[in-house]
């Protein structure tokens, strides 16, 4: 089968990551501090029934904060991935039955899986101390933000899938990774850009990330994101596709 | 007999490189077949055309009557592969990493227990790969290329950076698997592991083979050259020793004598002579070319070089 040796492999993966010196702290512990800091600074002194809709703390940050950690998920997975590569480790796992797919698919699920648990510590903490989001549909937010970082992870794959070595990865990645947001229409409305940026922001994945998160959180229904999601599943399948064609074993 | 592995006319090359030139050979059921040649010779590139990790430019291989790059995932089933320099994830334990590889075969996995414990292992099972010494580490490797109970095992510099004692019992893990039916590709740069473990080697070199057969068979044709070292205080043993057909030369230190000569009866013929004209000898030894010499004779410089 095509797919064997997966779940072993995730689960593998995933224990070998928490056994990183800052594994769990850097994943978990940090992002869902330090939006229970910023939050309790910036929603201080408002009564929760204040925080208009379209404020940047009542919208905005929770979305950000959702975005940062599936991006500082894509960049894990670009320096794992070439860190495997540079070691010889991808090779040594060619050598057998194990398909490429299968091998980025393992980390995939293990981004997902630590991208689910930041979110989930985060809306819990969120709950109790933060004054925002108690409204929000959690579980319809919790699947956007799955979709979103999937679709953001294939752009991941595709970068990890090229660049040379462990110690260009994390730049690489944060240079292509990081400017999206500018263009994400997190800051400023798309339609508010530029004509010139208004055409990046439409191929940028992220701008249709950050229009389902936001539309999501809002309480839009699914249905008037259908476009969203399915630029996400196109940018998805571009990038994977591509980076089965570039993918370097060593 | 089918050859299990076919090596036709390969040609590999990287830029303007040529790493392996019109290389042919075949690897017979169940023996320990060794290429054998200093770094860089293409040892490793002909190995990995072989086990389906790169693709030759021309040339023709076949392995278990597979094309080893087409079939790349229906072969990897079927052998066991050790790579020169690989790694593992630093912080993976040594069982999950033979637990995971025996879970990627379609056969069944042999006892995973059981090997660990016959390559010395058990006590490092819940050890991270990273804190593993040289040697642990490459009976890892060992472990993971025979866990699918392979047909070909195929091993790249294996006891390469090992100690002696280390390499000692590696030989005997190999020797282990031919007895247990299994045919051995492996690459060497050590000469005398080469000569211990494989039934036939090919000698390759700036990736052309010069040439293959059994070890005895390459020295007895190569170098045929035979000495005896012999200590004795007769003074009439130099001109019996010269009077020796075979002998070719005769070197004199003090007692000591050095005698040179060619054939595998030079020995038998002094041990005769001396029998025979009652030389009483305080010492006697014979020293045999080896692959060593070999490979001096058909390159003109040591493989160390």
């Amino acid at each position: 089968m095509m797919l064997r040796g997966l779940w072993k492999l995730t689960w593998i993966e995933l224990k070998i990551f928490l056994r990183e010196p800052l594994g769990a702290v850097g994943t978990i512990v940090i992002p869902v501090l330090v939006f229970l800091v910023v939050g309790r600074l910036f929603g201080r002194g408002l009564a929760p029934g204040a925080l208009a809709a379209n404020t940047f703390i009542g919208v905005g940050l929770p979305v950000l904060a959702s975005v940062l950690i599936a991006i500082s998920s894509v960049l894990s997975l670009v320096t794992i991935i070439s860190i495997y590569r540079e070691g010889g480790i991808l090779k040594r796992l060619r050598a057998t039955p194990l398909r490429p797919q299968t091998i980025l698919s393992a980390h995939v699920i293990v981004k997902l899986l630590l991208t689910a648990a930041t979110l989930a510590l985060m809306l819990l903490a969120g709950k109790r101390y933060y004054p925002v989001g108690v409204h929000a549909p959690l579980f319809g937010f919790a699947i956007a933000l799955l979709i979103s970082t999937w679709s953001i992870l294939s752009i991941g794959f595709l970068i990890a899938s090229i660049v040379p070595t462990a110690r260009f990865a994390q730049p690489i990645g944060a240079f292509i990774m990081y400017p999206m947001i500018a263009f994400s229409g997190l800051f400023v409305p798309v339609e508010l850009l530029p004509p010139a940026m208004r055409a990046v922001a439409r191929v940028v994945p992220l701008t249709y990330a950050v229009s389902l998160l936001e539309g999501i959180w809002k309480g839009d229904a699914w249905s008037s994101h259908v476009g969203d999601v399915a630029a996400l599943v196109v940018a998805f399948v571009i990038c994977t596709a591509l980076s089965a064609k570039v993918f370097r074993w060593e | 007999m089918r050859p299990v592995i076919q090596v036709v006319e390969v040609r590999k090359t990287y830029g303007a490189t040529v790493a392996v030139d019109e290389v042919s050979f075949e690897v017979k059921d169940g023996e320990i077949f060794g290429l054998i040649g200093p770094n860089g010779a293409g040892k490793t590139t002909t190995m990995e055309c072989i086990e389906g990790l790169r693709k030759p430019d021309r040339g023709k291989i076949s392995v278990l009557g597979l094309d080893p790059f087409r079939d790349v995932y229906k072969l990897q089933d079927r052998i066991g592969v050790q790579l020169q320099q690989a790694q593992l994830q630093k912080r993976i334990k040594v069982w999950e990493a033979v637990d995971l590889w025996a879970s990627l075969y379609q056969k069944k996995a042999i006892d995973a227990e059981r090997l660990l414990e016959q390559l010395g292992l058990t006590e490092k099972r819940d050890a991270w790969f990273m804190n593993l010494s040289g040697g642990q580490k490459q009976r890892l490797f060992i472990a993971l290329a025979l866990i699918n109970d392979p047909e070909v095992v195929f091993l790249d510099e294996l006891t390469t950076g090992l100690d002696p004692q280390s390499r000692r019992a590696i030989w005997e893990l190999v020797r282990g698997i031919r007895e247990r039916g299994k045919t051995v590709f492996l690459t060497t740069h050590l000469m005398e592991e080469a000569e211990r473990l494989c039934d036939r080697v090919a000698i390759i070199e700036h990736g052309r083979i010069i040439d293959i057969d059994r070890p005895e068979n390459l020295v007895k044709r190569h170098c045929p050259e035979r000495t005896v070292i012999l200590a004795t205080d007769d003074p009439a043993a130099e001109e019996r020793f010269r009077a020796i057909a075979r002998v070719e030369a005769v070197a004199r230190s003090d007692s000591q004598f050095t005698i040179r000569g060619r054939g595998d009866d030079l020995v038998t013929e002094v041990i005769h002579c001396l029998s025979e004209n009652r030389i009483r000898v305080t010492d006697f030894r014979t020293i045999l070319p080896n692959l060593e010499d070999v490979f001096l004779k058909l390159t003109g410089h040591s493989i160390r070089d």
